[in-house]
């Protein structure tokens, strides 16, 4: 079963936020668990504007590809290179290594509990 | 839409923790893990794969050659007994209804083995053609399971399951045949097939053995690196070697010769097979398109569907495409204009708007060495 860590709080499509000033950004391991091997990620640049609601990059795995949506709005800070150069780690650690951006947040979108997201989604809270 | 089938070994996956994905009308794991790693290891080691959502049907009688010869497309009769043969099984318009393995296992005793999918249908098509013929069509999919065992340790691990007299068989055995073989004390059908690009067997037996060998193969694997496989890297291995998907590169709205399959559709037959007009003709004519392999310059895969372009101009579209593990770069079968499908070529394929360089390159991608 996917794990959906109690201290963060979660999309709808599937991403994660933390608790801290600039927000971490970055997908659930119930994404990474049905997407399969994570190949490729494309990232929004540091000092783009993101939007709730809307794509701001798209996570390739062997399988499929699927769009990341912004959890928040705001602007880009830092991404995290590791996740471009080793995809990988969105498996291994999604809600560690495998973070993807930081954002200096001017709005949230609508963001779900840990315990909302994983009655919708699956997942056991941890 | 009913429930999807679950084959004999459904247990055995959800045990070993599978991911599970409807397969042409089944309950099958696409992966137990991560399926890059049960790629690498089918490629280095082996993997365990259940097929048993494939069909099994038997052809008998006196007639059972000649009729193969005028229901599918290629020329079964000039088979030997214990061989095997690929082939396709058209309708009257050349449409590829599945293509198929063939076995023969006697003078008059052939398995056709379909797709999961067009198993009914392949079975329907061949009773209904076996009127006038003095042949038996038994569909047997229902109670027949099939373990692939596929990679460079499948020998090793087959020896250590069958008897000192047996081991020397199974190393000699050619490519695409078949025999009786006792197998960790269970009779089956030891074929050695597969359609992952390496060397392995494909054991055929009754459902209500299959739990017991999967779990003898999966002990006598552990020291050799055998992992279970799931279809998600059934369909990478396959594409890696070149081999084209039912649905994805064959279907009844194309014909064999676009699919590079025209050299097993026999014109040289005496017997007037079925579609045997309507390929004369589309032969005579040339394809309207054909089958290539795309090598993906950057990073980014092509997936079926996406369109390929040269200058803006659309020539053609991606059939099955994903970035390649064994080889690092993404590899894309795609159906393109003739005059676009010389190797070398260069090509553009739109990756959800953004266009991604690719080139046409020899098929397969993937050869293992000898």
């Amino acid at each position: 079963m996917s794990k959906v860590l109690a201290s963060l709080r979660y999309s709808a499509e599937h991403e994660w936020v933390d608790a801290s000033t600039p927000t971490k950004v970055g997908i659930t391991q119930v994404a990474a668990d049905a997407l399969g091997d994570v190949v490729y990620v494309d990232l929004p640049e540091v000092g783009d504007a993101i939007t709730a609601g809307e794509t701001c990059g798209e996570v390739e795995s062997t399988k499929s590809v699927s769009d990341l949506y912004a959890p928040v709005t705001g602007t880009i800070l830092e991404i995290n290179q590791e996740a471009i150069d080793n995809p990988a780690i969105l498996n291994e650690d999604p809600y560690g290594a495998g973070w993807l951006f930081t954002v200096e947040v001017t709005a949230e979108g609508p963001l779900l509990s840990a315990a909302d997201y994983a009655s919708a989604n699956g997942g056991d809270v941890a | 839409m009913s429930d999807p089938k679950k084959t004999s070994l459904h247990g055995k996956h959800a045990e070993l923790g599978a991911s599970f994905t409807d397969f042409g009308g089944w309950d099958m794991p696409l992966k137990y893990a991560s399926e890059l790693a049960e790629h690498k290891a089918v490629r280095a080691t082996a993997g365990l794969f259940d097929l048993s959502h494939m069909g099994e049907v038997w052809v008998q009688g006196p007639e059972a050659a000649k009729f193969l010869n005028s229901a599918l497309a290629g020329n079964l009769a000039v088979m030997k007994v214990g061989r095997a043969k690929y082939s396709v099984i058209c309708n009257e318009a050349g449409g590829i209804i599945d293509d198929l393995i063939t076995y023969r296992r006697g003078e008059e005793k052939f398995l056709v083995v379909p797709n999961a999918g067009n198993a009914p249908v392949v079975a329907a098509a061949l009773a209904e053609r076996a009127a006038g013929f003095d042949v038996t069509v038994t569909d047997a999919s229902d109670e027949t399971s099939l373990i692939a065992v596929q990679g460079p340790a499948s020998v090793a691990i087959l020896h250590e399951l069958v008897d000192e007299a047996t081991r020397g068989h199974v190393s000699d055995m050619k490519y695409y045949s078949a025999d009786d073989a006792t197998v960790a004390g269970f009779d089956v059908l030891l074929a050695r097939t597969g359609y992952t690009g390496e060397d392995g067997f494909e054991l055929y037996l009754p459902n209500e053995q299959a739990p017991a060998l999967w779990d003898a193969l999966m002990t006598a694997g552990a020291n050799h690196g055998l992992v279970p496989a799931g279809l998600a890297c059934r369909d990478s291995l396959r594409l890696e070697a070149g081999m084209p998907l039912y649905g994805n590169e064959l279907s009844l709205e194309g014909n064999p010769f676009e699919a590079n399959l025209g050299p097993i559709v026999s014109f040289k037959k005496e017997e007037d097979f079925v579609g045997r007009a309507a390929l004369e003709a589309i032969k005579a004519e040339g394809p309207r398109k054909v089958l290539v392999g795309l090598k993906g310059l950057g990073r980014r895969a092509g997936r079926g569907g996406y369109p390929v372009s040269i200058d803006g101009t659309q020539i053609g579209a991606v059939t099955s495409g994903q970035p390649s593990p064994t080889l690092g770069f993404p590899v894309a079968l795609a159906y393109v204009e003739p005059a676009h499908a010389a190797v070398g070529t260069k090509v553009d394929v739109d990756l959800r708007g953004k266009p991604e360089a690719f080139e046409v390159v020899a098929l397969p991608f993937y050869t293992r060495a000898k």
